[in-house]
C-alpha cells in the first residue's frame, strides 16, 4: 500500500494544536513543559477561547511560554503571575486569565502572591509546573526539592536541618475559602497526559463560570536539573515524588 | 458629575481625581501619609458608578504588579504609596519602564531611611528622577505643590504616560499630602470603552480578538543587539520627552539679584521667604520646576544668567542641586539648605541660609 492512501483525512487520529507555533521550543528533551502548552494550547482552541485568553508567563523555564501558545500574554516579574493575573482579570471581566508558573515562582519568591489572589478567589487558572527544582537557572533547590535530592545548592542533598522541609503549596491553596478546584496531575504517561487536559479544561470552565480560583499542579520531570534521561527522570518521578506529591484532586467543589 | 469648588487633603483630591479623569483602576496598600487615597476611594465606591476597580492588595509588590498587568492590557491604572512602600515598587516599576507601559505612580514623601519618619520629607528626589529600580530608565516625574495640582497631574500624568508608553510619577511631599486646601474638581470623564481601549492601545495584550496577531507584554529579550535596540529606542523617546515636555514656575525672577530653586511645598515656604527678602532689600527670584524628570535645565540656566547665586531648598540633604549645578555648569555659587528628619523650615530660616550661605 502506498503511504498517499493511508495519509488521508479520514485517516488522521492525530495534529498538532492550531495555537500551538511552528518554532523550535527551548525546553530540553524529556522536559514536561512542551507536553503542558500542547494541553494549553488544545484546550484554549476547545472551548472556543482564542480570541478571549490572556496568559501571563512567568520568570523561569516557561518565562518564553509566550513564544509557543498562540494568544495574548503578559510576561511578569518573578512570583508576580497572580498579582499581574488578578488585574487583568477585574478589569477584562470577559476574558479568561491563566498564570503559568514553576515551583520558585508560586511557592518561594510568589508565595504572598499566590496565596492572596487564591483567597481573594480570583477568576483564574493558575498552572503550576512542579519538577522540584530550579531549572532556568541551572539546576538550584526549589522550596519543593524533596528530602536527599542533589540540587546544584544541595550538592550533598537537601537537608531538614539545613533548608527545612519541601512545600506542598497547592495543599495550602485547597484549604483556602477562594479556590474551587485545586489538582495534581502529571504528564509522565498517555493516560496521564489525557487526566491533565481534563484538569486544565475543567480549571478554564471554572474561570468561564466565576466561580473563583482553580490551580492544576503538574508534576514534571526536569532531565537537565535532574541530571538524568529523560526516561530515567519519568521513572524517578515515579518513584519519588509521587509519595510526597500524590496525584488527584485536592478540592473540587 | 460636574465640575465642583470642595475643601479636601491632597490625598483625598487624589482620589477623586483619578475617577473623574476616568481611571480604570487602582491598587493600593496602607502607608502613613498617603492611606487617604485607598480609603477615599473605598468610601466613594466608583465600581458603582465608573466602573473603576479598586484594590487593596497583600503588599505594595502585589499592588505595583496589579499596576503592570492593567497597564499591559491598555488600561489607565495607579497606584500610590509612600517613600519604603515606594521602594518596594522599584522592581514592578523598572518592569513597567521595561515594558513600555503607560500608568500613574504616587509617591506622598515621608523622611527615611528605613522606616524613618511618617513626617513629610523630599529625600526621593534621587530616586525618582535617577531610575530608582534597575536598569537605564527614567520615570516623567511631576512635583504638585497645591492641593490643586494633586488633581491637574492625575490627568497630565496619566495623559504625559499615555502618550510616550512610560510611566509617570506624581511625587508629592507629606505636607501636600496632608494639607487641605480650596480645589477644583474637573467634571467627569467617562471611562474609556473596552472598543476604545483596544483602539488607542493596540499594543496591548487583552484578548486577540478578531483573531488578530498576539501581543506580548515583555521586557525580556536574550538577544545582546536585540536589547541593545530596545534601549536606544528607550533613550530616544526620553530625549524626545526632555526636549517637549520640561515644566515650570518662575516667581519675579528677571528683576532679581540671587535665585532660590526649590519645588513642591518647600517652593510656597520660599515664596514668603522671597517676599520678606524683599522688604529687607534683597531681590530674590523663585524657579519651581514642575517637572522634575525631565529637569528644566534650560529654565534653571537661563534664570540664573546674571545671577549672583542660587539657593536649592530641599527638604533632603541636597538632591535636586545637582541638577541645578549640570544645569548651570556651575557658573554661579550653588548652595543646599535643607531641613532633615521631617522638620519643615520657616521662611525666616530660608532668609538667614540665603544671608549666611550667599551673602555674607
Amino acid at each position: 500500500m502506498d503511504i498517499q492512501d493511508i495519509m488521508r483525512e479520514e485517516n488522521k487520529v492525530y495534529s498538532k494544536p492550531e495555537l500551538l507555533d511552528d518554532v523550535h521550543m527551548h525546553y530540553c528533551p524529556g522536559c514536561s513543559h512542551g507536553v503542558v502548552h500542547k494541553l494549553l494550547a488544545e484546550v484554549i482552541s476547545e472551548l472556543g477561547l482564542t480570541e478571549r485568553t490572556v496568559g501571563v508567563s512567568p520568570v523561569g523555564c516557561a518565562v518564553f511560554a509566550y513564544n509557543y501558545v498562540d494568544v495574548d500574554w503578559v510576561e511578569a516579574a518573578h512570583g508576580r503571575a497572580p498579582a499581574v493575573a488578578t488585574a487583568i482579570s477585574r478589569l477584562w471581566p470577559d476574558n479568561v486569565v491563566f498564570t503559568y508558573q514553576g515551583d520558585g515562582d508560586m511557592a518561594a519568591i510568589g508565595t504572598a502572591e499566590t496565596i492572596h489572589a487564591a483567597n481573594r478567589g480570583e477568576n483564574i487558572v493558575m498552572v503550576f509546573v512542579n519538577n522540584a527544582i530550579y531549572g532556568m537557572t541551572g539546576g538550584q533547590m526549589a522550596p519543593t526539592t524533596l528530602i536527599g535530592q542533589k540540587t546544584a545548592t544541595t550538592p550533598y542533598g537537601r537537608r531538614v536541618d539545613l533548608n527545612g522541609y519541601p512545600l506542598t503549596i497547592t495543599k495550602l491553596m485547597a484549604e483556602l475559602d477562594g479556590t474551587c478546584y485545586v489538582t495534581r496531575q502529571a504528564v509522565h504517561t498517555p493516560a496521564a497526559v489525557r487526566k491533565t487536559k481534563n484538569a486544565l479544561k475543567a480549571a478554564f470552565e471554572n474561570a468561564l463560570a466565576k466561580r473563583g480560583t482553580s490551580v492544576v499542579e503538574i508534576v514534571s520531570t526536569c532531565s537537565s536539573g535532574w541530571k538524568m534521561t529523560p526516561q530515567a527522570s519519568n521513572e524517578w518521578m515515579s518513584e519519588h515524588m509521587f509519595e510526597k506529591y500524590p496525584l488527584g484532586d485536592l478540592k473540587n467543589v | 458629575m460636574k465640575e465642583e469648588v470642595k475643601l479636601m487633603k491632597g490625598n483625598e483630591a487624589v482620589a477623586h481625581a483619578a475617577i473623574r479623569y476616568g481611571c480604570d483602576g487602582y491598587f493600593g496598600y496602607p502607608i502613613t501619609p498617603q492611606s487617604e487615597v485607598l480609603e477615599t476611594l473605598e468610601l466613594l465606591a466608583p465600581w458603582d458608578t465608573t466602573g473603576m476597580v479598586v484594590l487593596q492588595a497583600e503588599s505594595e509588590v502585589a499592588a505595583i504588579n496589579m499596576v503592570y498587568g492593567g497597564a499591559a492590557t491598555g488600561k489607565a491604572v495607579m497606584t500610590s504609596s509612600s517613600s519604603p512602600g515606594i521602594s518596594l515598587k522599584q522592581e514592578g516599576i523598572s518592569y513597567l519602564a521595561g515594558a513600555e507601559l503607560p500608568a500613574l505612580i504616587l509617591n506622598v514623601m515621608r523622611g527615611g531611611p528605613g522606616l524613618g519618619t511618617i513626617q513629610p520629607s523630599q529625600a526621593d528626589y534621587f530616586q525618582a528622577t535617577k531610575g530608582g529600580g534597575h536598569g537605564d530608565y527614567h520615570l516623567i516625574v511631576l512635583a504638585p505643590s497645591t492641593v490643586q495640582e494633586m488633581v491637574d497631574f492625575v490627568g497630565l500624568g496619566f495623559d504625559l504616560s499615555f502618550k510616550y508608553r512610560t510611566p509617570a510619577m506624581i511625587l508629592a511631599d507629606g505636607i501636600v499630602g496632608q494639607m487641605m486646601e480650596k480645589v477644583v474638581l474637573p467634571e467627569q470623564r467617562p471611562r474609556r470603552t473596552e472598543e476604545e481601549v483596544r483602539r488607542q492601545c493596540p499594543w496591548a495584550a487583552n484578548g486577540r480578538e478578531g483573531l488578530r496577531k498576539r501581543n506580548v507584554i515583555t521586557s525580556l529579550e536574550l538577544e545582546s543587539s536585540k536589547m541593545e535596540e530596545i534601549n536606544d529606542r528607550l533613550q530616544a523617546r526620553y530625549e524626545e520627552i526632555r526636549k517637549a515636555e520640561p515644566r515650570w514656575e518662575e516667581i519675579e525672577v528677571d528683576e532679581a539679584d540671587y535665585l532660590i530653586v526649590a519645588f513642591g511645598s518647600v517652593a510656597r515656604i520660599c515664596t514668603k521667604a522671597a517676599m520678606m527678602a524683599r522688604e529687607q532689600g534683597i531681590k530674590v527670584g523663585i524657579v519651581r520646576p514642575i517637572t522634575l524628570w525631565p529637569f528644566p535645565e534650560e529654565a534653571v540656566r537661563k534664570a540664573a544668567e546674571g545671577k549672583k547665586g542660587i539657593l536649592c531648598v530641599e527638604l533632603n540633604a541636597g538632591q535636586m542641586i545637582e541638577d541645578v549645578r549640570l544645569s548651570i555648569h556651575d557658573s554661579i555659587p550653588v548652595r543646599h539648605f535643607g531641613r532633615l528628619g521631617g522638620i519643615i523650615p520657616s521662611p525666616q530660616e530660608v532668609v538667614d541660609a540665603l544671608t549666611n550661605k550667599l551673602i555674607k
